[in-house]
């Protein structure tokens, strides 16, 4: 009875399989029907998040609020204050709080992108579904906290009299590239995370590191001229210059660092989905 | 239908675990361990011992077909249907199917606790492939499936563990996929919950479904497969009829039956308590491997709990060796309360003038319980040889002739001259 190979019943003639598993995967292959297919997913997921965060927390989306707002605070009084940093002659708490939209955007982003698989190893160990909705989801869920902040901006504007233009159309766009920026940079973490939790320690001090290498709290003039091209590499420059130039109507930034900005984030999501779905074979046996 | 729903071909899957036991879950450690390696050159082709999960299985599944997974802890089964789900890919060879599959590995896998059950319905459905839309068309079913109606609107997090199960699996029952993928999922939940998920996954396949299922439950897997695959180390040790390869199973387990050392047995159960020892003993308290039919069988079960468990059950079955259950003792129903505390315990239970053919091995399972969540179940803790000890006249042992003795007389004769019957029977030797 024992042999290697056992036949429970004579081969049929079969259609084509509606799914063909096997060791051998590509480099770079996206299964964007599955993608396609769990798109519902990807909304359960963002929602499933933010409803448990408001179930869990007393004041709920106040937080989402409160924290930019805080800071901006704190950033007024020492940044604009006590330090004196030159805000292109805007109000330095408006200037602030407009950088500070993408960037606490970004930070959130990145930080539940990280811990994504990991914050649901349980599903990634039993659960079929393409592992990529996770991280789209963390990026997705904080466009949501960010919406609200910018009721709060354009509050803002109209108590400093600034009057926006046809510009705040393209802010989409600059969301676009900062939710690219954390997705490509949180692919690389949540499968790094997957095998070494310590980049769930990393985050944090990276975060920070981040923002003062990103103009949030100056602006982008006090850069020295012969550095901003490679100060450009870093895409929340191109993010946060885009915001500043659609809500506030400072100086357009030059074409030059955009696209520095554009191609580094490119670079960072390509990276990030190559290693990504490398990693992706071995989430549910390392987890 | 009769059309191929799955076909594996030579699937292998590798987990190195010389790697996986130095696993680096820190960066530092693994920095340290190339370290290492650069300057011993060998070391690593040392550590990393391979460890084929399933090698080499190749076997196909028809439409319609329910066909069961069994054997030992480790042989393979919930890797086999990893593979098949998805989860994990293989290491070589490949599986095709033909059809929407549906798999359920764990109960409640993607249930948040903050959330309540109507929203965990959503999100459970959807994680299984199911379109929102299908979800609210079987919504109802789904609830009146799962009995937890006026607890909608409550978060799972205050759920009985019992309703928790019944409302993952009603909604992955009602998913309706043409492949059903199953691991286990039976071996919680309290018996009306066992008992409606059978019925439920027999109405499946009279739907047309296939199912392959994974158990150690051997009660079941005759009664539900009309085919079973018997997996030993990785490979396919034989496969065929159910009941024929459950009675393979069990047989092969007979060999290491009788170390009474229960640590080292296949089980499952969430740990809090485990059985350490199982003896049959005589009526001086001696062990002893043998059961006399017409006896009392006495068994002394220990038991090790870790923490205090109020409300606790003990249950012991036996089996014949084509996984017929034979009879089960249950501490519920002889009414006896068990409290478990830290440390050891003894429980004797008494099967009273226990009247089995001689000639054929028994299997005792052990299983204990606390508001329906299985602390510790081993599915064969012992194997009892039945002797015959009371010159019983019925001397065929032959299992054909049944599983069960009593004394018999007979009477009569053609209807004219029949005599009196004569009703007075000897009386039984086996006393309490």
């Amino acid at each position: 009875m024992s042999s290697g190979t056992a036949t429970l019943s004579p081969t049929g003639a079969p259609a084509r399989p509606t799914a063909l598993i096997r060791a051998s995967r590509g480099l770079f292959q996206i299964d964007f029907q599955a993608l396609w297919q769990f798109r519902e997913l990807l909304y359960f997921f963002v929602w499933r998040d933010l409803k448990v965060r408001y179930k869990q927390t007393a004041i709920g989306a106040a937080w989402a609020l409160l924290q930019p707002l805080m800071t901006m605070v704190i950033f007024s009084v020492v940044f604009g204050r006590f330090a004196k940093i030159p805000s292109d002659g805007f109000p330095y708490p408006i200037f602030a709080y407009a950088a500070l939209l993408p960037w606490y955007y970004f930070a959130q982003a990145v930080n539940n992108c990280a811990v994504s698989l990991v914050g649901d190893a349980g599903l990634v160990r039993k659960v079929y579904f393409p592992r990529l909705i996770l991280p789209l989801a963390a990026v997705l869920r904080p466009i949501v906290d960010m919406l609200l902040s910018l009721l709060i901006l354009l509050g803002m504007m109209v108590w400093f009299g600034i009057v926006p233009t046809w510009r705040l159309f393209l802010l989409p766009l600059f969301l676009l590239q900062a939710s690219l920026t954390a997705l490509g940079a949180g692919l690389w973490l949540t499968a790094l995370n997957v095998r070494y939790r310590d980049v769930g320690y990393t985050i944090p001090f990276l975060v920070q590191a981040w923002m003062f290498a990103s103009p949030v709290v100056y602006s982008l003039n006090l850069v020295p001229a012969e550095w901003r091209l490679l100060y450009s590499l870093n895409p929340m420059v191109g993010v946060i210059e885009g915001f500043r130039w659609a809500l506030l109507g400072t100086a357009s930034p030059a074409m030059g660092p955009i696209f520095m900005s554009l191609a580094a984030v490119l670079s960072l999501v390509f990276g990030g989905i190559l290693f990504f779905n490398r990693m992706e074979r071995s989430f549910a046996d390392v987890i | 239908m009769g059309d191929v729903a799955i076909r594996v071909e030579h699937l292998s899957k590798r987990y190195d675990i010389g790697r996986a036991l130095t696993r680096h879950d820190t960066l530092r450690d693994h920095l340290m361990h190339s370290a290492r390696t650069l300057f011993r050159r060998n070391s690593r082709a040392s550590k990393v011992a391979p460890f084929w999960a399933l090698q080499d299985v190749s076997f196909e599944v028809r439409h319609g077909e329910l066909v069961g997974i069994v054997g030992a802890n480790g042989a393979g089964k919930s890797t086999l249907l990893k593979i098949l789900s998805r989860i994990t890919p293989p290491t070589a060879g490949q599986a095709e199917i033909f059809g929407r599959v549906g798999s359920l590995l764990e109960v409640g896998s993607g249930f948040h606790s903050e959330l309540t059950g109507r929203e965990n319905v959503y999100l459970q459905g959807v994680l299984l492939g199911m379109a929102k839309s299908e979800i609210d068309a079987k919504f109802d079913e789904i609830v009146a499936f799962a009995e937890v109606d006026q607890f909608l609107d409550t978060p799972v997090k205050r759920y009985s563990s019992g309703m928790y199960v019944r409302l993952a699996f009603a909604v992955a029952a009602h998913l309706d996929p043409e492949i059903l993928l199953i691991d286990e999922v039976l071996a919680v939940g309290d018996a009306t919950y066992q008992r409606r998920c059978v019925e439920r996954m027999s109405q499946l396949t009279s739907n047309g479904k296939t199912v392959l299922f994974v158990s150690h439950n051997m009660d079941l897997i005759p009664r539900l497969c009309q085919r079973a695959i018997l997996l030993k180390h990785g490979r396919i040790h034989s496969a065929g009829p159910a009941s024929e390869i459950v009675e393979e199973y069990l047989g092969g387990q007979i060999t290491d039956a009788n170390t009474t050392d229960l640590l080292q047995k296949p089980r499952y159960g969430d740990g809090r308590a485990r059985f350490t020892s199982l003896e049959v003993i005589d009526a001086a308290g001696r062990a002893k491997g043998t059961h006399t039919s017409g006896d009392d069988l006495l068994l002394r079960i220990g038991i090790e709990a870790f923490e205090p468990v109020s409300d606790a059950a003990i249950a012991v079955a036996l089996h014949n060796l084509s996984g017929t259950r034979l009879i089960t003792s249950w501490t519920r129903e002889a009414s006896f309360p068990v409290s478990l505390q830290p440390g050891a315990h003894i429980f004797e239970c008494c099967l009273r003038q226990l009247r089995l053919r001689p000639g054929h091995s028994v299997t005792v399972g052990l299983w204990m319980e606390s508001k329906g969540t299985f602390m510790d179940h081993i599915d064969v803790a012992q194997m009892v040889n039945v002797v015959d000890g009371h010159g019983t006249r019925h001397l065929s042992t032959a299992s054909s002739q049944g599983i069960l003795l009593c004394d018999y007389v007979w009477s009569g004769g053609p209807t004219e001259s029949a005599p009196t019957p004569e009703r007075s029977l000897p009386s039984i030797t086996c006393q309490p």
